[in-house]
């Protein structure tokens, strides 16, 4: 702060300036509609998921097979054609414990976003879901779990078909 | 560093009105995997930079920039964005490439439009949020606004500029790539609903989706990959003050100065007599009248009475949008300056089929950003 705080100390806006229509306040919201197309990768692979299917792609060239499926191969640009169902099981490969919801609220229970290297795929390759009925203390990288899904009535090919991925309990 | 500069592969996916069957990425690629055939290189190994063009508020996603890489083979290799039109792309990739660091750079662009379900009051956000807004016009009204005074101040009538409609749909009878083609009469052109007296709906263009990458080199590069080079003699843009209250609405300065920044490049001053065919903005009719004058192709007033008088058809003096431009193409949002240039490296190969111009040389192509912008580009290609 700069001296001239003491002489220039400016003027503060309170709840009730703004209430008495004192200050200029411009109140707008952007109608934007989007409809995205999702096209043949993401399209088939939204398609498996109402199927209770996690689909993977793979590449000819580079033996990569990645989900979610996309039509090119970003490692060495060749055509994915080929299609892959994968498990619906996976390995946990990263995650977090949040404690602030996507609105910016405080959460005692923390949600658990993770990427989980889907079993079928190749290395690195995974979904980004979110973890339940696991104690957040005892999540761990390299944790196994397994999709919950929807029942079939209720999914609608979206991605939320999964409703999260628990552990699965070792035998 | 003084090397030339050539176009030396392009490809394009569209143009249509709609393209559900595919994603934007898959656009892309499909547009990508032809260019990179057609200059016959591979992007993992041989291209070395990559610039796209986009707008966050067209993609529906922030920071649009970071969905590009994957499909036109970038990943891990320097790729940025521009905010501008599909021009200011390939000025981009062009002075990459003049930097003497890259040899080969590919520019992308695309449009989704017929995604974007409220893109009539996306655009309107971007007028000023606190002078222009709270108004709450239609977006187009800048248009009426600017076709009005030019008008006034030029003489120009609504049946010129109904002229335009009339040679650019025709044109796109004759382009495969054009979604709205049509043969019409000057009294439907002029019947049509009005948008913003006194611009009708049909002085202004209609969106398609689509897109567009080219594959640029330098010139000890691109003799070995092509054997059509296209050189970009030069390439001007140039940006006005962005202020509603007071711009000069009749005439487009800043297409004056970038069309003066990119001729001295060419080295020439006056376009009339080497330029041989012009592909340029006509996203509403009377901008490809505004735009000739201000690219120095004839005094203002004069670009209307040409056009009536058939100067700009395909077998006129100067052909002018031979591929249909936006009114018969469609119009791609922030692709569109590319789709123009592309139309003028097709020509000067010697590949634009149906609507093939004899004897071309020298083709200008040039863009403009849209309501409510002052920003333009010019580019000066030659075979
Ligand atoms: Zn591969």
């Amino acid at each position: 702060m700069t001296e001239n705080i003491r002489s220039f100390p400016g003027t503060p806006l309170s709840e009730q300036d703004f209430e008495e229509g004192k200050i200029l306040f411009n109140y707008d919201e952007l109608n934007g509609k989007f409809s995205w197309d999702t096209g043949i990768a993401i399209g088939s692979y939204l398609a498996g998921l109402k199927n209770g299917v996690i689909l993977g792609s793979r590449c000819s060239t580079c033996r990569k097979t990645v989900v979610p499926p996309r039509t090119v191969c970003e490692w060495c640009f060749r055509p994915m054609q080929e299609y892959v169902p994968l498990h619906d099981t996976g390995t946990v490969n990263t995650f977090s414990l949040c404690y602030v919801t996507w609105d910016m609220k405080r959460l005692t229970d923390p949600q658990i976003p993770a990427v989980i290297e889907i079993d079928g795929a190749s290395p690195l390759h995974g979904i980004m879901h979110l973890l339940k009925e696991v104690d957040p203390q005892k999540v761990h990288i390299g944790m196994r779990v397994k999709a919950v899904w929807k029942s079939a009535e209720e999914r609608t090919g979206a991605i939320t078909d999964i409703q999260y991925f628990k552990p699965v309990k070792e035998v | 560093m003084n090397e030339r500069v050539a176009i030396v592969g392009i490809g394009w996916s569209g143009y249509r009105s709609k393209s559900a069957d595919l994603s934007y990425k898959e656009l892309i690629y499909e547009s990508a995997v032809k260019a990179y055939a057609d200059a016959g290189v591979d992007p993992r190994k041989d291209i070395q930079s990559f610039v796209t063009v986009a707008e966050d508020f067209h993609e529906g996603t922030s920071i649009f920039d970071e969905y590009t890489p994957d499909q036109l083979g970038a990943a891990l290799k320097p790729v940025h964005t521009i905010t501008g039109d599909g021009l200011h792309g390939l000025a981009t990739a062009y002075m990459l490439v003049k930097t003497g660091q890259f040899d080969i750079v590919a520019v992308e662009g695309h449009s989704k439009a017929s995604n974007i379900l409220t893109l009539p009051e996306v655009t309107a956000y971007a007028q000023d949020p606190i002078l222009n807004r709270p108004l709450r016009f239609n977006t187009h009204f800048v248009a009426g606004l600017e076709m009005n005074r030019f008008l006034f101040e030029t003489g120009t009538t609504q049946e010129q500029c109904a002229a335009v409609v009339q040679k650019n749909r025709r044109n796109a009878l004759n382009n495969p790539k054009a979604p709205y083609g049509a043969d019409l009469t000057l009294e439907d052109i002029l019947s049509g609903p009005v948008l913003s007296w006194p611009l009708g709906k049909r002085d202004s263009a209609e969106h398609s989706d689509g897109a567009i990458v080219m594959v640029l080199a330098s010139e000890s590069t691109a003799r070995h990959l092509n054997d059509k080079p296209i050189w970009i003699l030069g390439m001007g843009w140039c940006n006005d003050s962005p202020s509603l209250e007071s711009r000069e609405w009749g005439e487009l300065p800043y297409i004056q100065k970038a069309a003066q920044i990119a001729y001295r490049q060419a080295g020439f001053r006056n376009p009339q007599g080497i330029i041989d065919f012009a592909e340029i903005d006509d996203t509403y009719s009377y901008k490809e009248l505004q735009s000739l004058e201000a690219l120095g192709f004839c005094l203002p007033g004069e670009a209307g009475i040409l056009t009536e008088d058939g100067a700009t058809e395909v077998d006129g003096e100067l052909p002018v949008n031979a591929s249909g431009g936006s009114l018969g193409m469609g119009h791609m949002i922030d692709a569109t300056g590319l789709a123009r240039a592309l139309e003028v490296v097709l020509q000067l190969r010697g590949e634009a089929g149906l609507y093939q111009l004899e004897d071309v040389n020298v083709g200008l192509a040039q863009s403009w950003r849209g309501i409510p912008t002052t920003s333009g580009a010019v580019a000066v290609l030659a075979n």
